[in-house]
């Protein structure tokens, strides 16, 4: 399968289509940036963005997820039991994803689907997703993918990839289930040589293109000790105002928090977004905190990501290189400056 | 404002070397366009890492909270108002501190440049006093800084520092704003329904971040009302009402002590205008108690005290 053409007009035409049967997200203008949203009649899809704002990850990890609900009602036979909230989970597709997040995807994969736990609603929902790529014309100058595994054309985690070709896309399907999305949208038109070569030409100025580095080289010789008590945490900690911007708009960040909320005598159990940024992320029940201190959590953050993720999955870092941290850290918290003192050291 | 930068590193220099203060705090040039990353001076030879410029927007006086050395500290009016509340507050004490007085003309809006350029890539920006070049992958574009002040450096009444030990350079002229509270006027005319549609929409992207909370100098709670698990107070899910209770606490806990320093709106990642809340209760203090935040330290705050001609008529 080499490639097919799609103009954009029929591209997005069979996309409205197929909507009307499945749920398909798509990279929309809200406010000053882009977000993945659901396709719909009232509003049109932007394939011209970098990256959207948030991560697409909620598209398969929601902020909010009801796992359970259960009734106090002791006059009903149920009383106290814990149900899973009834929910289904039929085949959706996320259009436009770029390749870091794509990657993402596959990093935060092992954490929830593995022989030892299976994250039923992860599971459920990943397996339901049919992951459409779009490469990058275009990186930006935060972006540091090819450092980490990635790059502005990479397949991996993907089902289809698409090629920005300006007035077309070229579609490329990568695994089973994109030939099958593929040929939902329709048969388009076989991609000359000189097309495809063309497209591989650009694919190849794209990686030029990324200006951003990181070192990772050296992250799993050194032991968690050494890089645990480096001395350069307190500075990298000082302007970290512990809130949850990097952990919230990271493709890669997956902790999360289960909380019971009742209403009169119904009950739900609902999982949230956590973050490690957050003091109360780590509060035991005794009061006790065993990470007390902004820098312990600092830490946390980056020792998970460029050490812990290394050494327990042997899949390189748990960073995709997105840039969004390095973007939108409100005190600029620059994660390509932890790599270079955490590599370095 | 380019051109206190020398002056700032000269004054911290001294002072390190001196004794006068341990540590110095101010920023650091930002590795991203439009951004800079607060910094901690110890030692006089890393004095030249200090910058400043119109993007300066966060506030320092959040990192004074609790400190108990003496510290040198870079602040412009609405820092150095948020020191005075500091103080009063009993969060530091003024012996610790020396300030270092910031004459300032505002704060670029980032998002109103991103705008400006349709969205591209900015990849540097370079200031020259009044004017700024932006400069992306192909292009360049000059802009007037007057015309891209963040809204609330647009309306500010008190430029100029209102505690400081030494000022980096004269004192600018204030600013006679037309009316600082057009907006919130705009919103007390709506219905009760109207209101609830508007703050609802408002806060609709909300990602309970906290990022607005963490950066004010207002909130050092040691434990938020939202945090607070035994007994919990508020769900932690993306409920909308939730999200708004959220809003509203955090807005009426800086009430009669916000100095509008506009970082809560600044560093939103999902750009929501959060001063919306909480110019609506600077406003109100003003009008019914005469008193804006962080002016002197001579006088308690208005929620801090009672006086019998104190505004009363709420009581039936």
């Amino acid at each position: 399968m080499k490639g097919r053409l799609f103009t954009k007009k029929e591209w997005d035409k069979a996309l409205r289509e197929l909507s009307k049967s499945q749920k398909i997200f798509v990279p929309a203008k809200e406010k000053d940036f882009h977000n993945f949203t659901v396709l719909d009649n009232n509003m049109e899809p932007d394939f011209d963005f970098q990256n959207t704002r948030l991560s697409p990850k909620s598209i398969v990890f929601p902020q909010s997820e009801r796992m359970f609900e259960y009734t106090l009602d002791e006059t009903s036979p149920d009383a106290h039991i814990l149900k899973e909230a009834p929910k289904d989970f039929p085949p959706q597709a996320v259009v436009g994803i770029r390749p870091c997040d794509a990657h993402a995807f596959q990093i935060v994969n092992v954490n929830f689907d593995n022989p030892e736990y299976k994250d039923p609603w992860w599971v459920r929902r990943y397996r339901a997703t049919t992951f459409v790529g779009l490469g990058c014309n275009e990186p930006c100058s935060t972006c540091f993918c090819t450092s980490v595994g990635g790059g502005p054309f990479s397949e991996k985690g993907l089902d289809i990839l698409l090629h920005d070709l300006g007035d077309r896309f070229l579609a490329k399907a990568i695994t089973e289930k994109g030939i099958e999305f593929l040929d939902k949208i329709g048969s388009g038109k076989e991609a000359s040589e000189q097309t495809l070569k063309k497209a591989a030409l650009e694919a190849e100025a794209a990686l030029g293109k990324i200006s951003s580095s990181v070192p990772t080289d050296r992250l799993k010789e050194k032991t968690e000790i050494e890089l645990f008590d480096a001395p350069f945490w307190e500075k990298i900690a000082f302007p970290c105002i512990n809130c949850g911007t990097c952990t919230y708009l990271c493709p890669t960040c997956w902790c999360f928090d289960i909380q019971d909320e009742v209403f009169r005598k119904e009950g739900d159990r609902i999982r949230n977004w956590d973050s490690c940024m957050f003091p109360l992320f780590t509060l035991h029940g005794s009061g006790h905190n065993p990470r007390e201190k902004k820098v312990q959590r600092v830490r946390q953050r980056f020792m998970h990501k460029l050490k812990y993720y290394v050494d327990k999955y042997g899949n390189g870092v748990a960073c995709v290189g997105c840039g969004r941290c390095v973007q939108f850290c409100p005190v600029n918290i620059d994660i390509r400056e932890v790599f270079e003192l955490m590599n370095g050291y | 404002m380019l051109e206190y930068t020398p002056k700032i590193r000269e004054i911290a220099r001294g002072l390190l070397e001196k004794g006068t203060v341990d540590v110095f705090i101010g920023y650091r040039k930002g590795s991203v366009p439009m951004m800079n990353e607060p910094v901690l001076v110890t030692d006089p030879a890393q004095t030249d890492v200090l910058h400043w410029d119109s993007h300066c927007g966060l506030n320092l006086c959040n990192y004074l909270t609790k400190r108990t050395d003496r510290i040198g500290i870079v602040a412009n009016g609405c820092n150095s108002r948020n020191i005075v509340t500091h103080i009063i507050e009993n969060q530091v004490k003024r012996e610790q501190l020396y300030i270092v007085g910031i004459p300032c003309t505002g704060m670029i809006d980032h998002r109103a440049v991103k705008r400006a350029v349709n969205g591209k890539e900015i990849k540097e920006v370079q200031e020259n006093k009044d004017t700024f070049l932006v400069i992306g992958k192909d292009f360049e574009e000059k802009f007037a800084k007057k015309d891209f002040l963040q809204d609330n450096c647009s309306v500010c009444r008190h430029r100029n520092p209102v505690e400081y030990d030494e000022m980096v350079a004269e004192p600018v002229e204030e600013q006679e704003a037309e009316d600082v509270f057009a907006d919130v006027k705009t919103i007390e005319k709506m219905s009760p329904s109207e209101k609830q549609d508007f703050f609802t929409q408002l806060i609709s992207s909300c990602i309970r971040c906290y990022a607005c909370r963490n950066v004010c100098p207002l909130c050092y709670c040691p434990t938020c009302f939202v945090d607070e698990s035994q007994p919990q107070w508020v769900g932690k899910s993306i409920d909308p009402v939730d999200t708004m209770t959220f809003h509203l606490l955090r807005a009426f806990h800086c009430a009669g002590r916000c100095t509008d320093c506009g970082a809560c709106e600044r560093v939103c990642p999902v750009a929501i205008p959060v001063r919306q809340f909480t110019k609506k209760l600077n406003k109100d203090t003003l009008e019914l108690f005469q008193w804006e935040a962080g002016l002197t330290l001579e006088q308690r705050p208005a929620l801090d005290v009672y006086r019998v001609d104190d505004y009363n008529d709420f009581i039936l």
